[in-house]
């Protein structure tokens, strides 16, 4: 599933170590020494350990794990707000690491932009003045800036509100102040930390809706991080779960849900409601074979939720799966009910059953 | 023999101290003379001393053993001998750097005393109103202006008040810089505060004392320096402080977008830092005012100068009516940045 030349941005066995000589402690680290003994005997924090993740281009890239996981760490990492221990990072081709001051200004200036948790608007400028921020920064004029800054501050929903400060709206209309200066910066690769956290539940589910539709349209490359599983798989293309700073698991997140390799994601994939997550892509049979008994098309990427409901709990139903007017394959309900059932991580045979 | 003789001789440093003829060379102090002057000139006869008036081992008293153990009268006049020794090269450096100030609070005090009354108090009003848009803080300083006027004390309200505003202009040129540059480095931070400690906490007349063997007491620089060394200080600490406390998530989010070092400090830190930056600079309004009156003393004019004749004369009347005058100008002074602060708090929120 990933095309080697599509990556846009690449991390190579990424290190960050905290502590007064990370340079020593990183070689204790590459002996094979954990996080709790390195604490312990050495003093030092291990970050991050040994990460390799490839992000496609035009994707979302979530980053999920609990506090302290390194999340917040990792994305740093890619405009070096924080510069690693030991490691590569590629964007376009590039290493970042070994760019100068100059350079490194010119790539968050023109490649990256950032959007925060705690939304880091800044207070003394106006709602249009921080959306066209960053081409200020860049030295356009302020007349080009305030045009594009109006320009995404519609596209957010928030035309009419070009003169408050940031203080003046509530906590939702700030961060898409926030999308919107990252929008309006133009760059090809958006980082997003923890962006909708520190929203409430209603609110972030409109800014997941808003970042999806934005996606569609403009197809830029996302890195996303959160701490919640539910917005981390309605978001996912690509989904990497970090604990402790090393990575448990990567992939597509249907594949994750229906194969964890760790006893830490089934703990987390535990209280999610699979038929609202899984699609029925993930659980049909893969055939062109017109089958027997079928009770109706269902489109592939329909979630099983919706299936559910159109059989009316007959399991004893097949149906065709169709994507772009073609048939795809066939989904049998009682793989559909199976798939339901979260699966034992430690158990490779249902693992290669399902 | 002196009370420590045992102790010279058991430490072996009878040789290093020379000869002890207690009393013999230099000027007697006044302990010995006295002494002198109850035992008759008896020597030798001195009785052993009891232990619980014990001495307690000060120059003075080590002295008497020792010879070569210098009393503090001498140490004292070493420490003066060395100022005065480095007094010319010191003066030297510092008198063509100190030159424009002497030459801006010349220039500001004939231009203050120059403009008649009819302009002066309309343009302070028309500034009041500029910093402050504020009706009440308008009002105070014109009622203030006028009633300074109508009792004769226009002139030296308006030479306390040049003063005060060629060294705040000084103080914030050069406090402002210094605060950013502690703000940014840690070293420079740990140096400044114990030098920027003892700036506040010298006592206001001790400022005078090498500034008067440095220059001339008739030169205005003399107590101009004093009041910016004085005043500097809080403008200092708070631009210091104000760039420290920006959202440390606000400068991120400006690394982010790739702002330079200097987009950063004129675009973020020091716009987030005003409020406190001006806090600051009322504190040092304030103590300028505090300190031009301690000034008088080295011959700068204004309202603290009727204060110090009160003093000298026991005109009691002269003295209270002038520091009445202070307290209306601090009052003032304090009301208009005050209330200009509010503003900039305002429009921030």
């Amino acid at each position: 599933m990933t095309d080697q030349n599509n990556i846009k941005v690449s991390i190579r066995n990424l290190f960050k170590i905290f502590g007064t000589d990370p340079a020593a402690a990183l070689t204790h680290v590459r002996a094979g020494l954990g996080k709790p003994e390195l604490l312990e005997q050495h003093g030092h924090v291990l970050g991050l350990q040994n990460i390799n993740v490839d992000m496609q281009a035009g994707e979302i890239t979530v980053i999920m794990g609990l506090s302290g996981s390194g999340k917040s760490t990792l994305i740093r990492h890619l405009n070096r707000l924080i510069e690693p221990t030991a490691g590569e990072i590629i964007v376009n081709g590039e290493d970042v690491l070994a760019y100068d001051a100059t350079k490194l200004d010119a790539l968050r200036q023109n490649t990256m932009s950032m959007v925060f948790q705690k939304f880091a608007l800044f207070p003394h400028r106006t709602v249009l003045e921080n959306a066209g921020m960053a081409r200020r920064v860049r030295g356009e004029s302020g007349k080009a800036a305030d045009k594009e800054g109006q320009k995404w501050l519609e596209r957010v929903g928030l035309a009419g509100y070009e003169e408050h400060y940031p203080n003046q709206l509530s906590g939702g209309m700030q961060q898409r102040v926030g999308i919107a200066r990252a929008l309006a910066s133009d760059s090809e690769i958006m980082l997003m930390d923890e962006a909708f956290s520190a929203l409430d539940p209603l609110i972030r589910t409109d800014m997941q809706d808003l970042l999806l539709e934005l996606q569609r349209e403009l197809h830029k490359t996302i890195v996303f991080i959160t701490h919640d599983l539910d917005e981390a798989l309605k978001l996912a293309d690509h989904l990497v779960i970090l604990k402790d700073g090393a990575i448990v698991q990567q992939g597509e997140p249907q594949e994750i849900l229906l194969q964890p390799n760790d006893p830490y994601i089934m703990d987390f994939i535990a209280d999610i409601n699979r038929a609202r997550v899984l699609r029925v892509r993930s659980v049909m049979e893969v055939t062109t074979d017109p089958g027997t008994n079928i009770a109706g098309d269902v489109d592939a990427n329909s979630n099983l939720e919706r299936v559910i409901a159109m059989s009316e709990g007959d399991t004893n139903l097949n149906y065709r799966v169709m994507e772009n007017g073609q048939q795809v394959g066939l989904l049998h309900m009682r793989d559909l009910v199976r798939a339901l059932v979260p699966v034992e991580a430690s158990d490779p045979a249902r693992r290669m059953a399902s | 023999m002196a009370f420590y003789d045992g102790l010279i001789e058991t430490l072996g440093l009878t040789d290093w101290c020379g000869e002890a003829d207690a009393g013999g060379g230099g000027p007697l102090t006044m302990a010995e003379l006295l002494a002198r002057a109850n035992g008759g000139g008896a020597d030798g006869e001195d009785p052993a001393t009891p232990l619980m008036d014990t001495p307690f081992p000060s120059l003075d008293t080590l002295h008497q053993s020792c010879e070569a153990i210098p009393r503090t009268r001498d140490v004292t006049e070493m420490v003066e001998q060395g100022f005065l020794g480095i007094k010319d090269g010191l003066r030297l450096v510092l008198d063509p750097l100190t030159e424009p100030l002497g030459w801006l609070l010349d220039a500001s005090l004939s231009g203050f005393e120059a403009t008649p009354w009819f302009i002066m108090i309309p343009l302070l009003m028309a500034l009041t109103w500029f910093a402050a848009r504020s009706v009440s803080v308008l009002a105070l300083v014109t009622f203030s202006f006028l009633f300074m006027a109508m009792i004769n004390h226009y002139d030296e309200a308006i030479q306390t008040l040049s003063i005060i505003f060629v060294c705040t202009i000084f103080c914030v040129v050069l406090g402002v810089p210094i605060g950013i540059a502690m703000s940014k480095s840690n070293t420079l931070q740990r140096i400044s505060i114990p030098i920027l400690d003892m700036l506040q906490t010298l006592p206001t007349f001790v400022y005078l004392i090498p500034l008067i063997f440095l220059f001339s007491v008739t030169e205005s620089k003399l107590y101009g320096i004093a009041i910016i060394l004085y005043a500097i200080v809080p403008v200092i600490r708070l631009t210091d402080l104000g760039i420290r406390l920006v959202d440390k998530d606000v400068i991120e989010a400006a690394d982010a977008f790739g702002m330079s070092n200097w987009q950063k400090l004129t675009g973020v830190q020091i716009p987030l830092a005003l409020p406190n930056i001006m806090a600051g600079i009322n504190q040092t309004i304030m103590m300028s005012l505090a300190m031009v009156v301690i000034a008088s003393l080295v011959s700068a004019p204004g309202l603290g100068r009727l204060v110090l004749r009160g003093i000298n004369n026991l005109e009691l009347g002269v003295g209270l009516v002038a520091g009445f005058c202070i307290v209306l100008l601090a009052v003032l002074l304090d009301r208009a940045t005050k209330a200009a602060l509010g503003r900039i708090n305002s429009s921030e929120q």
